[in-house]
């Protein structure tokens, strides 16, 4: 099988060489590597949910993971601001790195990490304070403002960033829960861009929204690429299709491939992602 | 004709019987549900009437008001704390009845008076030195009997030897409320005063105050101690066989009978500690252990209705396990953990046995000023009460029932307050 080759040749090549940058070296000078997975296993107690997933992240871009319910998207990208620390049977292994440093290093702080590659749900989930305490709680506890004014100042942009700005400008008291679905879910972008993450992980951000607010995410998701490293796991062919640059086929806990967006949907290798994306599974 | 199933009718016999036989079972279900409910709303009824119906007239007292002569050659106006107080109460009130000659007489005479006219008078006196000379009008309660036959617990048609007052008595008092000296006022003595010996004298200041300081050290010591316990239990422990063991013990604690806690009270904090007897801090803390596993399973449910999403933006964004706990997890389980505890608290304020054995029964004649005094508690004042054979006392016993009932119900709506007020929905 031919991802099994690739995947085998990848390990023979060392780090830096994929077949994916072989395949498509622009992508590869355009936007440099942000993040890299290397031979990561996920385990839930004896149960393995992924098996030596090699990937690369690149800066910039955003990256779309697809596929079936089940294979592991979401798994992967909770390792990737160790997020699965806090399930108490998850083990992980192998290495992933940010920029240079290995995540899973021993002296690596997962709350800070957190605020490098921060993360938004597919449920909105504001807290239950102000829309402002909303945007305001990272900074505060990262001390990313001194006074009133510095603060006031990170909310505004972050809201701005988040295109929600606007709309809440004049009750940023009331409560963030009180906001419609696609509002609350751009009320936690804008959450997540206040702490200035590097990376921002989003597991189907848009899968409790309306067409609408759907297209608003996506129209916001890539103006963020200018300035942040976007994940995104989704379950929308079109969605991956319009907003990212680079979209992973996961199947039964296996990266099967890796490309350019473009590429995966015209003219994928693999026989299982032609089936996935054509709709005869999954 | 058609011999595969034929799809469901609406209108056949068949299919109406069954939605008979349904609908009969419906309602019989609701029919059993509201019996059921019946029958516990008429037990409730039951006793609270039959409370009211002995404990109401210990509501009122029944006082008589006479001029007394604070005669000054019977009082040291230097010290008024020392005079013969008793003599003028008793001449004051003989000069009502001038026709009351004999010394036996005189002396039935003056039992109308309750037996702490002079204290009180004392009191009144040292408050106000400036009375010596005068005359003054004095209330004071009547005794046990006489309040009785006003009330209309003893009756005048019984025989004579039946009764405790005697004909003659009856006489004096009719005399009394002819000249309009008797009334019978909302008796505040029963939440001003403390114990005492005589019914129409005894209050629950006492007992209240003691049930308070020994709420508020239990309070203070399982509400602190529950919410730590069950965070960590929750938020922090390992799951293994320790941890299973100490949950286990904590939900079997819940259902350990309180008199067990008050000998554990008895044989630690008043045994070993050596802490003073009949004390609201030690009842607090006999209480404090009853109270502590409610607090603690209430708390962890709270802890576990915290959606995870929160937890998860919380994380996400960088939260420190520890922010996450104290920011956002204990806040929104805030009302469920403060209706835990108040609930808690209202079954130790009921808690008798646990404080009869750290001795919280005895007789003691005034508040407790601080949570090292030797004091009662409700419960444990009802206790004495009931067992009081004066009349006098088998209503108040029943007026301390209702009173005990009033905080009760007063401390659960606070809790249903709360709930619906701070009920979230995500
Ligand atoms: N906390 C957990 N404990 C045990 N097993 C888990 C846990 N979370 C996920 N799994 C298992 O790991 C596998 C991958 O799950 P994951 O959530 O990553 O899938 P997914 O690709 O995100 O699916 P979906 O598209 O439905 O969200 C699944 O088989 C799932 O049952
Ligand atoms: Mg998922």
């Amino acid at each position: 099988m031919k991802t099994a080759q690739a995947e085998s040749q990848t390990a023979t090549n060392g780090a830096t060489m994929t077949p994916v940058e072989k395949a498509s070296p622009q992508a590869a000078e355009t936007h440099p590597v942000k993040m890299t997975a290397r031979k990561v296993n996920v385990f839930y107690g004896a149960k393995q949910a992924l098996f030596d997933v090699d990937l690369e992240i690149r800066d910039n871009a955003v990256t779309a993971l697809i596929g079936p319910s089940g294979c592991g998207k979401s798994t992967f990208l909770r390792c990737l601001n160790r997020m699965n620390d806090v399930i108490d049977n998850c083990r992980v292994s192998g290495e992933i790195r940010l920029g240079d440093t290995n995540i899973y290093g021993a002296h690596i702080d997962p709350v800070l990490l957190r605020a490098r590659v921060g993360m938004v749900f597919q449920k909105p989930n504001p807290f239950p304070k102000s829309i402002y305490e909303n945007i305001a709680y990272g900074p505060r506890i990262h001390g990313m403002a001194e006074r009133r004014a510095q603060m006031d100042e990170i909310v505004e942009t972050s809201l701005r960033k988040a295109a929600l700005w606007d709309e809440v400008k004049d009750r940023l008291q009331e409560p963030g829960t009180g906001l419609s679905g696609g509002q609350q879910q751009r009320l936690c972008i804008a959450r997540a861009i206040a702490v200035n993450p590097e990376v921002i992980l989003m597991d189907e951000p848009c899968s409790a929204l309306d067409p609408i607010a759907t297209a608003r995410v996506e129209e916001l998701i890539d103006e963020l690429r200018e300035n942040y490293t976007i994940v995104i796991v989704t379950h929308s062919m079109q969605q991956a299709a319009r907003v990212s640059q680079r979209t992973a086929f996961f199947h039964l806990g296996n990266l099967v491939e890796e490309d350019e967006t473009d590429q995966i949907f015209t003219n994928p290798r693999d026989k299982r992602t032609q089936d996935y994306i054509t709709g005869r599974f999954g | 004709m058609t011999t595969g199933a034929a799809p469901a009718s609406f209108v056949s016999d068949a299919a109406l019987k069954r939605l008979q036989k349904r609908k009969a079972a419906d309602r019989r279900l609701k029919y059993y549900g509201l019996g059921a409910i019946g029958i516990a709303l008429l037990l409730l009824a039951t006793l609270v009437t039959s409370l009211i119906i002995t404990g109401h007239t210990a509501f009122l007292q029944t006082h008589v008001t006479y001029p007394v002569y604070l005669d000054p050659a019977k009082i040291d106006a230097q010290d008024p704390d020392k005079g013969n107080y008793r003599s003028i109460v008793r001449d004051s009130f003989a000069a009502l009845f001038p026709d009351v000659t004999g010394v036996r007489e005189k002396r039935a005479l003056s039992d109308i008076l309750t037996s702490a006219a002079p204290y009180i008078l004392r009191d009144k006196v040292v408050a106000d030195p400036e009375l010596i000379g005068e005359t003054i009008d004095f209330t004071v309660p009547v005794s046990d009997p006489f309040d009785q036959f006003m009330k209309g617990n003893i009756k005048r048609e019984t025989a004579e030897d039946d009764r405790r007052v005697t004909n003659q008595e009856i006489a004096w008092v009719d005399r009394l409320m002819a000249d309009g000296r008797l009334s019978k006022p909302f008796n505040t003595g029963l939440l001003t005063n403390a114990d005492s010996r005589f019914p129409e004298m005894a209050g629950l200041a006492g007992a209240i105050t003691g049930s308070f300081f020994a709420l508020l050290v239990c309070f203070l010591i399982s509400f602190p101690t529950g919410i730590a316990a069950a965070v960590y239990l929750e938020e922090f422990a390992p799951k293994n066989k320790f941890t299973d063991l100490i949950e286990v013990n904590i939900n079997n604690l819940a259902a350990v009978p309180s008199v067990v806690f008050g000998l554990l009270g008895l044989a630690v904090f008043l045994g070993t500690f050596g802490l003073p007897r009949s004390a609201p801090l030690v009842g607090g803390m006999t209480l404090a252990l009853m109270t502590l596993p409610t607090i603690i399973i209430t708390t962890r449910a709270s802890l576990k209705a915290v959606p995870p999403s929160i937890r998860e933006a919380a994380l996400g964004i960088g939260a420190s396990k520890h922010q996450v706990m104290m920011h956002h997890v204990v806040p929104l389980a805030m009302p469920g953990i403060l209706t835990g505890t108040i609930i808690g608290l209202a079954q130790a304020l009921g808690e008798t046995a646990p404080l009869l054995l750290i001795g919280m029964n005895a007789f003691i004649t005034s508040p407790p000023g601080g949570i090292l005094d030797p004091s009662t508690a409700l419960p444990t004042q009802i206790f004495i009460w009931a067992d009081s054979p004066e009349r006098g006392f088998v209503s108040r016993t029943s007026a301390a029932i209702l009173v005990l009932l009033g905080f009760l119900i007063a401390m659960n709506a606070i809790a249903i307050y709360l709930r619906r007020k701070f009920e979230r929905r995500w």
